[in-house]
């Protein structure tokens, strides 16, 4: 707990540098990312970041030593290169973009790798640490490093903000932009630019092969949260930001583990409690909301059975068996036990003596949802002209989801029949 | 002698990996395989622990599940999560090989694995491990029989389903018709990726591999219009890749793997440029005839 609140203190100014560094690389790739995200071109952040890994060794090849400036230029000609490429295969070959974006990806990393393998091998000195940019090295940032990729990245938030209506143009409706006359091809070369920059800046923290995740992954746990472009940059920018605070803490006490792992895993995890848990776009809420209205449907089902049964006795509150509702509609035993349970809870049911009977609520809402059913049969045959033996299907499903403003308006739109296609009667509330 | 050992091992490992290759290219789904490729890692660290050694059959196959549920992952997150495509596999995998090189950091002591392996493999080592019978009879490399085996596995998948796998990748819809189920071949494709990936990671690492995936069923891809022709062009270029990739490696003293991703890159830009029924040079030329023949009959 102690070490907490050291490092929160930032007493020691390697950790302000650690910290500061961190976040603001992880906010400015997250802010990038999220409209590569929204462009569908995720997976194009993965490219590039493994494509930086051989410009920054020709970089160290060239000029001897690892003077950041030298290394950023070299890794952002070859990651912008490796998407010049993606683009030619995929316009002048039948190579779809994913095997493309897969292709560069991979021989790209594989010549970084062979050159930074020459390079440890050829006894140079100054290379070591060139490998932290395969993992990253946020614990090692130091004054000049920081300045550097800071500056960097508060270049490209200012980019993004002086852009915000036209990136957000390009990411929604590209064609829309072209024709009202926005120079789409620069915007995108606007945005191309952004990525690079972000993922040559990113590399730092997290290395070249999990680059991909800073880029991608607060971007879509942003989505699930909300439908605002704003809201969803500023959750992704603080959700980048929790992990690098979070990774740099992770190295801090803990300097044998590596940084960039730790960051990409606390943003996972913040990822994943997104996708099952947010409201009203969680895998979770989902769930709950469609076994909801299941029930909600099967309720309705049981009354609506009691209903039928009763209009065919013209006697709609005679206590009935379990028996005969099965024996005029097949339902499962469970389920048709938990519907009667939970329709007597509500009172829409009374049960004695082992027999279940409805109560005026529990009729009017039956007699409402035959109804509808038969409402909406009527306005299938009517106005869209579909044989009546066609229409039960359509109407079994509609007759949950009419809202009472429907209701009226089909109501007022068929002139209050009496009778359905097949001549039973629609039943009015009296 | 070690040189032959080695360039047979790559070229074992290039073939295995092409030939599955050239069905997820063709299902469009060369992007996937590299998220199996990564995701794998935590599989082989944790069955390393379980197992507490690399050969074993167990880890292959326990590694070969992590595979399989990575894709089940990624199509939960997509269908049920409504999570485009490509943002689900991102964030996937980088969970996936995020979790694998923390569990080798944290049993650094216990796990035989360092990151270098993980990214590029040891191909060269391929030599020393060698398998010695209690008598003494030195039977040669331990790896070379479990990629034989694998290449083995390979061959005998794809010439088995070889219908099934045409018809689920090509038309799906007849193959659902005549009985086919294009959700089982899916797996069991997938199934055959990861256990690849698994076996080949060792020599290749996690990155590499797709570049053997990828880069040769492309170049194939466009040079062919026949799948049996591709097949084997792929299976070829694999042994070009590898012999190649060891000589320009040990040339400029660089990770054996590294160069022959080089070279299958190079293999691919050639064919782009010049292939004679795809390339780049030959359609322009063409566009040009037809253009000038117009323009001399106007």
């Amino acid at each position: 707990m102690n070490e907490l609140f050291t490092f929160l203190s930032f007493e020691d100014p390697n950790t302000r540098y650690v910290v500061t560094g961190t976040v603001l690389l992880a906010i400015s790739s997250a802010i990038v990312g999220s409209f590569t995200f929204l462009k569908k071109k995720a997976l194009v952040g993965d490219a590039v970041a493994h494509a930086v890994l051989p410009g920054v060794c020709l970089a160290f090849i060239l000029s001897g030593n690892k003077n950041p400036v030298y290394l950023v230029v070299g890794a952002f000609i070859t990651g912008w290169l490796s998407l010049v490429i993606i683009d030619q295969i995929v316009a002048h070959s039948r190579i779809k973009e994913d095997t493309a974006i897969g292709l560069i990806l991979s021989v790209f990393f594989g010549l970084g790798i062979m050159l930074m393998t020459t390079i440890q091998r050829s006894g140079n000195a100054a290379q070591s640490g060139l490998d932290s940019f395969l993992f990253g090295k946020a614990a090692a940032l130091v004054g000049t490093d920081v300045i550097v990729f800071s500056t960097i990245s508060i270049l490209l938030l200012i980019v993004v903000f002086l852009f915000f209506k036209e990136l957000t143009l390009i990411a929604f409706d590209e064609d829309f932009a072209k024709s009202i006359g926005f120079p789409v091809r620069r915007l995108e070369l606007v945005l191309t630019t952004l990525t690079v920059m972000a993922v040559v800046i990113g590399i730092q923290a997290v290395g070249v092969v999990l680059m991909a995740a800073m880029l991608i992954t607060p971007a879509a746990a942003a989505r699930f949260w909300t439908d605002r472009l704003k809201v969803m940059l500023l959750l992704a920018a603080l959700f980048g930001a929790v992990a690098g605070i979070s990774g740099a803490f992770v190295s801090y006490t803990a300097p044998a583990m590596p940084t960039g792992p730790w960051i990409v895993m606390i943003i996972s995890v913040i990822a994943m409690v997104s996708f099952f848990f947010a409201p009203s776009k969680g895998i979770l809420y989902k769930m709950v909301r469609q076994r909801r209205i299941q029930k909600t449907i099967r309720d309705e089902n049981i009354l609506k059975l009691f209903y039928q049964l009763g209009e065919a006795e013209g006697d709609y509150l005679r206590p009935r068996s379990k028996q005969e509702l099965v024996e005029r509609r097949e339902l499962a035993k469970g389920q048709l036990n938990a519907g009667l349970s939970r329709l007597k809870r509500h009172g829409f049911l009374k049960f004695h003596n082992g027999q279940w009977q409805l109560t005026p609520e529990g009729k009017n809402k039956g007699q409402r949802t035959i109804k509808l059913h038969r409402l909406w049969e009527l306005y299938l045959t009517q106005y869209l002209r579909i044989a009546p033996d066609h229409v039960h299907d359509d109407a079994e499903t509609i007759e949950h989801i009419i809202t009472p403003e429907l209701e009226s308006k089909l109501e007022k739109l068929l002139e209050y029949p009496d009778v359905d296609p097949h001549m039973s009667k629609i039943p009015y509330q009296s | 002698m070690n040189e032959l050992y080695i360039i047979i091992a790559g070229s074992m490992v290039a073939i295995s990996c092409g030939l599955l290759g050239c069905y997820l290219i063709l299902r469009k789904m060369a992007m996937v395989g590299d998220a199996i490729s990564h995701a794998v890692l935590p599989g082989i660290v944790i069955a390393f622990l379980l197992a507490g050694n690399r050969d074993s059959i167990t880890m292959l196959l326990g590694a070969g599940l992590i595979g399989v549920f990575t894709t089940f992952l990624i199509e939960f997150l997509h269908r049920k999560g409504n999570l485009q495509s490509d943002a689900s596999i991102g964030v996937t995998f980088t969970w996936l090989f995020a979790l694998g090189v923390i569990l080798i950091s944290v049993y650094a002591g216990q796990v035989d694995l360092d990151q270098d392996c993980v990214l590029y493999g040891e191909i060269a080592y391929v030599p020393l491990d060698l398998w010695i019978l209690r008598d003494g009879t030195n039977l040669g490399p331990r790896t070379l029989y479990v990629l034989s085996f694998v290449l083995l596995f390979v061959l005998i998948f794809i010439a088995v389903g070889y219908k099934e796998l045409f018809l689920t990748t090509f038309d799906p819809a007849y193959a659902a018709a005549i009985g086919i189920s294009a959700t089982l071949w899916h797996y069991l494709l997938m199934g055959a990726v990861s256990f690849t990936t698994v076996a080949a990671f060792e020599s290749v690492g996690a990155i590499l591999v797709v570049a053997l995936l990828i880069a040769p069923p492309a170049t194939a891809y466009l040079l062919t219009d026949d799948l049996k022709k591709m097949l084997m062009i792929t299976a070829g270029l694999g042994v070009v890749i590898s012999t190649f990739g060891y000589y320009l490696a040990a040339s400029i003293d660089a990770s054996i793997a590294g160069a022959m991703s080089t070279v299958a890159g190079l293999l691919f830009a050639l064919v782009f440029l010049f292939s004679p029924s795809h390339g780049l040079i030959f359609k322009t030329r063409t566009r040009n005839a037809i253009a000038s023949s117009r323009a001399t009959t106007d």
